[in-house]
């Protein structure tokens, strides 16, 4: 393993090689393995992950610079290598390499093209003129928006200006308030979600919270329990286990604790707790994940973590994520609504929203200006 | 450029300094003011053991003394001498009966009124209410809670849980009222433990749960009730200690016989139905100031209580460590 820094030095793109010792030794450090395979090289030289072994730009993550249409090589659409294919019925096992190198993220225009297949998904969520009210005090002022599935909403803005507020209405946890009303309408597929059951509406409609908060059961236990009937022990872990197995690989944790399931969830460090309560959100087979703010707690490997997850996840659900942190809404966000003080002041795609918005408190606050 | 740390792998890290201290602030510096209450402090809670171990040394030398294993096993019998008047194993299986019906009653109706206060609660006046009749019960005298006691299972319709003359008086007294009454005195610890315990359960547990789509009452059985176990042991240990110590209930509802005395001939009913008497009441009799004036059978009787109540709060303390090492949750970390 070299320990020569100036090879691991991200700043120095030319010197930054994926060479095969650092390679194998992320190979011999990390936890698991689908994705990093043994490197096979092709016949002209060229590696199995894009990346070019020698040459002007060699390590750099484009050779020649960037062009519209590549895709990014660590983005959701990345060629796989073989050895990570799995059968069609499970989903691919995800891998979580903790000690890799932070990677810069492609520029707006760039992601455009990977993600032109957003938007044109399933509409799951409608709100129609939807306020929300403490008391007397107005929290969310007629905010109208669509979401959809195949893509991830991103509501951004300062904080106290009823993003929070409107992220909880979606599955009615406002009503554990007393004093909150609402005006206006939410349809899940075209339901109102009052005329619904609560426990229905929320089993369809799952949130993850800011701060990862597991059950004080072990890690079977805290999946199994969204699964099985309110308050049955029933079915049987025999029954139950695949599902939560599929659920603990789809949320990018069971390679991690596949040893012991029976383990308390609360020996978890706070970014594998968090992914497992994404996966115990996802168990239930939602159609929509709302997250608040899931990584603010959480330290950068984690988070990175974790905003892959979403770009995954959003194939089949339609994602909506709070955040304060404005570069993170850029990585992750195919659209984005900005509120301010309860107004929903600009609604449109990630590039069009922090490239060209269209209002100027827009433009302020994706700036810096205020927030 | 080369400001930025490069990213170094983990076993270059250099090993951590030892943890060391500053300079701390030395007594002298204090005020007047604050020596003496550090002072007092101090021997506040150095008195606070010396006294326990006053009682448990004191009780324990004289029990020894006086503790003779058969005094254990031999049912007490009525003579003029001490050597005829057999043991205490009655009073011992009186205390273990009344202990377990009192916890019975007691411990669901603690744990779910305090479950309905918290996460219910509703209307206001309601709980108000729950929450003060629990506060007068827990202020009540116990020999008040006893005459009470022994008025309502007088009452004609409690006639089959005790036993009736043959003037057609019910006598009130039993293992099963003496037990019920009990549970009155085991209900306010019981109560204010699984009540603190909820209230102290993070608002982002419950919402997780509601967020899963779990109704209030799954959430309570799966999620709010194990994660408050310990609290529960705790206030059981308290309510069990109330029960084996109380006198007065055991006095004027059980009767008070030397021996256990069944009413009928089922067996098991017909013990419950009777009368009987536990080891507090032993000890009053045998003490100088009862009808038996044995003090030495007195001393290993209370020398029995002191250890039974002693092991209990070592067994419950194991308990709710152990499963709170097992669940790993831990309230204060949180």
């Amino acid at each position: 393993m070299s320990t020569d820094r100036t090879l691991l030095d991200p700043w120095r793109p030319s010197e930054s090689a994926w060479t095969e010792e650092m390679v194998a030794s992320v190979h011999a450090n990390r936890m698991t393995g689908a994705v990093l395979a043994q490197p096979s090289d092709g016949a002209d030289g060229s590696r199995a992950d894009g990346l070019q072994a020698d040459g002007p730009h060699a390590g750099g993550l484009y050779a020649d610079g960037p062009h519209a249409g590549d895709l990014h090589p660590n983005g959701p659409h990345a060629p796989m290598p073989a050895a990570a294919a799995v059968d069609g019925v499970v989903p691919p096992v995800r891998t979580i390499v903790l000690d890799r190198q932070p990677v810069p993220v492609a520029p707006p225009h760039e992601r455009e093209a990977i993600r032109s297949i957003a938007g044109t998904g399933l509409e799951r969520l409608r709100l129609e003129d939807v306020s929300i009210y403490y008391g007397a005090k107005r929290a969310v002022n007629s905010v109208s928006l669509s979401i959809h599935q195949g893509e991830v909403l991103a509501l951004i803005g300062p904080s106290g200006c009823g993003k929070t507020s409107l992220l909880r209405t979606l599955n009615r946890l406002t009503e554990l308030t007393p004093s909150a009303a609402r005006s206006g309408q939410v349809l899940l597929d075209g339901q109102d979600v009052h005329a619904l059951q609560d426990t229905t509406l929320r089993s369809r409609v799952a949130m993850v919270f800011q701060q990862p908060n597991p059950f004080p059961m072990s890690i079977f236990d805290n999946v199994a329990f969204a699964l099985r009937e309110q308050s049955r022990k029933r079915p049987r872990r025999r029954e139950l286990e695949p599902l939560v197995i599929e659920a603990l690989s789809r949320a990018g944790l069971y390679e991690e604790v596949r040893e012991d399931l029976d383990r308390p969830a609360l020996r978890l460090s706070g970014g594998q707790q968090q992914r497992l309560c994404i996966a115990r959100a996802i168990a239930m087979r939602p159609e929509v994940l709302l997250m608040d703010e899931p990584c603010s707690a959480l330290d950068p490997i984690s988070t990175s973590v974790i905003e892959d997850l979403i770009h995954e996840l959003r194939r089949d659900l339609a994602v909506v994520i709070v955040t304060h942190n404005l570069a993170q809404a850029q990585r992750v966000a195919d659209k984005v609504a900005f509120m301010y003080l309860g107004d929903l002041v600009e609604y449109g795609t990630a590039s069009q929203v922090f490239e060209q918005p269209r209002a100027e408190r827009t433009r302020d606050y994706v700036r810096g200006a205020f927030g | 450029m080369s400001t930025l740390a490069p990213i170094l792998p983990t076993e270059h890290a250099a090993a951590p300094p030892r943890p060391t201290r500053g300079r701390g602030s030395s007594m002298r510096s204090w005020r007047l003011f604050d020596q003496i209450v550090y002072i007092a402090a101090w021997a506040a809670g150095l008195g606070l053991c010396l006294v326990t171990g006053a009682i448990v040394v004191y009780m324990g030398v004289r029990g020894l003394q006086y503790l003779r294993p058969e005094l254990l096993v031999t049912r007490p019998q009525v003579s003029s001498s001490q050597a005829g008047s057999g043991g205490f194993l009655d009073p011992l299986i009186g205390t273990a009966v009344l202990t377990a019906i009192g916890l019975a009653l007691a411990l669901p109706l603690g744990v779910c009124s305090a479950a309905w206060i918290v996460e219910y609660g509703r209307p206001a006046w309601l709980g108000r209410l729950v929450e003060s009749s629990i506060e007068i019960v827990a202020g009540t005298p116990d020999i008040v809670i006893a005459i009470f006691g022994l008025t309502i299972f007088e009452l004609g319709i409690f006639g089959p849980l005790s036993s009736t003359s043959d003037s057609g008086v019910v006598t009130g007294s039993s293992f099963i009222t003496a037990g019920a009454t009990m549970s009155l005195i085991a209900l306010p610890p019981l109560y204010t433990a699984t009540r603190d315990g909820l209230q102290a359960v993070p608002a982002h547990m419950r919402e997780a749960a509601f967020a899963l789509g779990k109704t209030r009452i799954a959430t309570i059985r799966r999620v709010l009730l194990p994660s408050v176990r310990s609290n529960i042991a705790t206030g059981a240990t308290l309510g069990i200690s109330r029960i084996v110590g109380d006198t007065a209930i055991v006095i004027l509802v059980l009767a008070e016989t030397t021996r256990n005395e069944p009413a009928g001939s089922i067996p098991l009913l017909g013990f419950l139905r009777g009368t009987g008497s536990s080891l507090t009441s032993y000890v009053y009799d045998n003490s100088p100031a009862g009808e038996g004036d044995a003090p030495q059978k007195a001393y290993a009787a209370a020398f029995v209580l002191l250890l039974f109540i002693l092991l209990l709060n070592a067994a419950v303390g194991r308990i709710s460590r152990a499963q709170a090492r097992s669940s790993g949750f831990d309230l204060q970390k949180l």
